[in-house]
């Protein structure tokens, strides 16, 4: 039955407990100077230069991989990523998330393939930022970005809406609804084969 | 002219003006410790402290004061009504009043009147502050009582024990102190440490006070009264509003209130550091005001440096460091001074007095060598424990007859 629970490196646990015979050395005459050198430290550390960042005048970034505000990410073209499929809602944890799909139809295409996400909610109030919705997304249409600043003043303001989560159209996209890119299928798009907008689609946004 | 005499030919209107003078200089200093307090702290911590509400975050504390009296005033269902309300003013009123006999300047010119910043000078002063100091508990232990809450209850509880033991010390230090100067009179205590300060010829009562004024003043590391980790928030936890204002400024008043009697019984008061005497009779007197501060703000840092070192006593530690380290020391401390009082009043022998002295550290050597050493038979007796071993695998306890395991 030991053997279970005993690690398997003696360096901790049971074992290290095993080899403390020393006596606890807590009556030893230096320990009443050691307390005073406490008072040094403490003294020394006002010294020092503070920790403190004064937030709202300095915003330091934050960790690369920081997990802030969703995002729903756009193809080259501008299609949006996100095929409604709801893994993410199904996912999430807190409940956070609500999306419901709809059909692309012809003329009215939002994204490559058969659906696309036509309400797409996070409510920001219920969301523990765990990032499991992330992992679950099958098209890494949804991500997350560093953005932390999401206070409000109503509960309405926290729940995020599909227009508050896309990602902004970048030099290239067309603003959907519109054709797929000649020739493709979602798989092309799905293995990021699609570059960028064909003149056919629309009229590109150019900055 | 000693400060009495002045004192005593002051018109009604000079007495009231002091009260209000004094009055309001408490609550500045409260005001502006709270603030120093906390940026002091918050140095010892890397941080940088209150910075946002004026010129360095001066205003943070009158800001707080303003958020408090504007919240919520509840008084719990089960709470007693009167006592609850009369607490905080006890404890408030009374540590203003242990500044009534504070000297806080020596002979100065006060609006015409030649006269000594000092409101009253009673010949048994400082029993009087012992005396309010006491009284302001009460404040503290109704508080405790009357919330009708548990931790309220023991935090009061608590706080009465705390002040009891802590008290007793706090006036034994004071015994050498009287011994010395030959008066209770605040004012002669401070003439009388013209050439030598208290703290230095009666160092070991001035560590006493020292120790037992934190926690007569319900501080860390002696803040067992409103221990958050244990009580909430102790005796204050069901107060709101002013009536919590009122214990935050009575606990800062206090702390001030404290100081100013250390600086006075063992600072030399108001007068100058060694040395820089000449500053006295700057802006006719008035200087020394200025002393009397830095010494009462240096008290102050200390107050905020041990709140930055030290963790909180345990309860039972706290007790037994009141009753059988501070008493039995100061008692001790008080027979050599009384002793050595005695022999230089009668005039004796210079040579008695010296044998007595070294008489003194050879029974001190030899008692704290004895109870060193019955402290080290005691650790080797405790080193065999005997423990009945369960038949699961535990740890193996040090020092313990069976050292394998028998899982």
């Amino acid at each position: 039955m030991a053997d279970e629970i005993m690690p398997k490196s003696d360096e901790f646990g049971l074992a290290k407990a095993d080899q403390s015979k020393a006596p606890i050395t807590n009556h030893n005459s230096s320990s009443f100077g050691k307390q005073l050198l406490g008072f040094w430290v403490t003294f020394k550390t006002m010294f020092k230069k503070v920790n403190t960042v004064q937030y709202p005048e300095v915003k330091e970034p934050t960790a690369e991989r920081f997990h802030g505000r969703h995002q729903l990410n756009r193809h080259p073209d501008g299609l949006e990523k996100c095929i409604g499929c709801e893994l993410c809602a199904w996912a999430c944890p807190a409940d956070a998330i609500y999306v419901e799909g709809a059909d692309n139809k012809e003329g009215e295409q939002f994204s490559p393939g058969e659906r696309y996400g036509k309400v797409y909610q996070i409510n920001y109030l219920r969301c523990i930022f765990c990032g499991l919705c992330i992992e679950a997304c099958p098209t890494r249409a949804l991500t997350m970005t560093n953005e932390y600043e999401l206070a409000d003043d109503t509960r309405a303001k926290l729940i995020f809406e599909k227009d508050d989560l896309l990602g902004p159209l970048r030099a290239g996209m067309v603003p959907p609804p519109h054709p797929m890119y000649p020739n493709t299928d979602d798989g092309n798009y799905y293995r990021g084969e699609v570059t960028g907008s064909h003149p056919s689609q629309g009229i590109a946004k150019n900055d | 002219m000693s400060n009495a005499e002045l004192i005593s030919q002051d018109p009604g209107w000079i007495i009231a003006l002091k009260g209000l003078i004094i009055f309001a200089a408490c609550v500045f200093l409260t005001i502006m410790s709270v603030w120093g307090e906390r940026r002091i702290v918050a140095r010892m911590q890397q941080r940088s402290g209150p910075n946002r509400v004026g010129k360095f975050g001066l205003l943070q504390a009158l800001v707080d004061g303003v958020k408090l009296a504007l919240k919520e005033d509840l008084i719990p269902k089960a709470a007693d009504r009167i006592v609850f309300v009369l607490a905080p003013v006890i404890s408030t009123t009374t540590c203003f009043m242990a500044f009534a006999v504070i000297p806080l300047t020596g002979e100065v010119n006060f609006f015409g009147h030649t006269t000594a910043m000092q409101l009253t000078d009673l010949s048994v002063g400082v029993l009087y502050v012992l005396a309010i100091a006491s009284v302001g508990v009460y404040g503290i232990v109704l508080a405790g009582w009357s919330s009708g809450s548990t931790y309220p209850l023991l935090g009061g509880l608590r706080s009465s024990a705390q002040v009891i033991s802590y008290e007793v010390a706090m006036g034994l230090s004071l015994v050498a102190v009287f011994i010395y100067s030959g008066s209770m009179s605040t004012s002669e205590i401070v003439a009388a440490q013209h050439d030598w300060w208290n703290a230095v010829i009666l160092f070991p009562s001035f560590l006493i006070y020292a120790i037992s004024m934190v926690g007569e003043t319900n501080r860390a590391p002696f803040d067992l009264a409103e221990a958050e980790g244990e009580l909430v928030g102790g005796f204050h936890t069901e107060y709101s509003s002013l009536k919590f204002a009122l214990f935050f400024l009575s606990e800062y008043v206090n702390i001030i209130a404290v100081s100013a009697l250390a600086t006075t019984l063992f600072l030399g008061g108001y007068h100058a550091l060694p040395g820089l005497n000449f500053t006295e009779q700057w802006l006719g007197g008035w200087f020394t005001l200025v002393w009397f501060f830095i010494k009462v703000l240096a008290f102050f840092f200390v107050f905020v440096w041990l709140r930055g070192t030290l963790p909180r006593l345990r309860y039972d530690q706290f007790m037994k460091f009141g009753w059988k380290v501070l008493i039995p020391f100061s008692l001790a401390w008080i027979m050599v001074v009384s002793t050595l009082r005695v022999m230089s009043q009668r005039e004796s022998p210079r040579f008695l007095i010296i044998a007595f002295i070294f008489s003194v550290a050879f029974i001190y050597i030899g008692v704290t060598s004895l109870s060193d050493r019955s402290k080290a038979k005691k650790l080797a007796d405790s080193k065999i424990t005997n423990i009945t071993q369960p038949d699961f695998p535990v740890p193996v306890i040090p020092n313990s007859e069976v050292e394998q395991l028998n899982g």
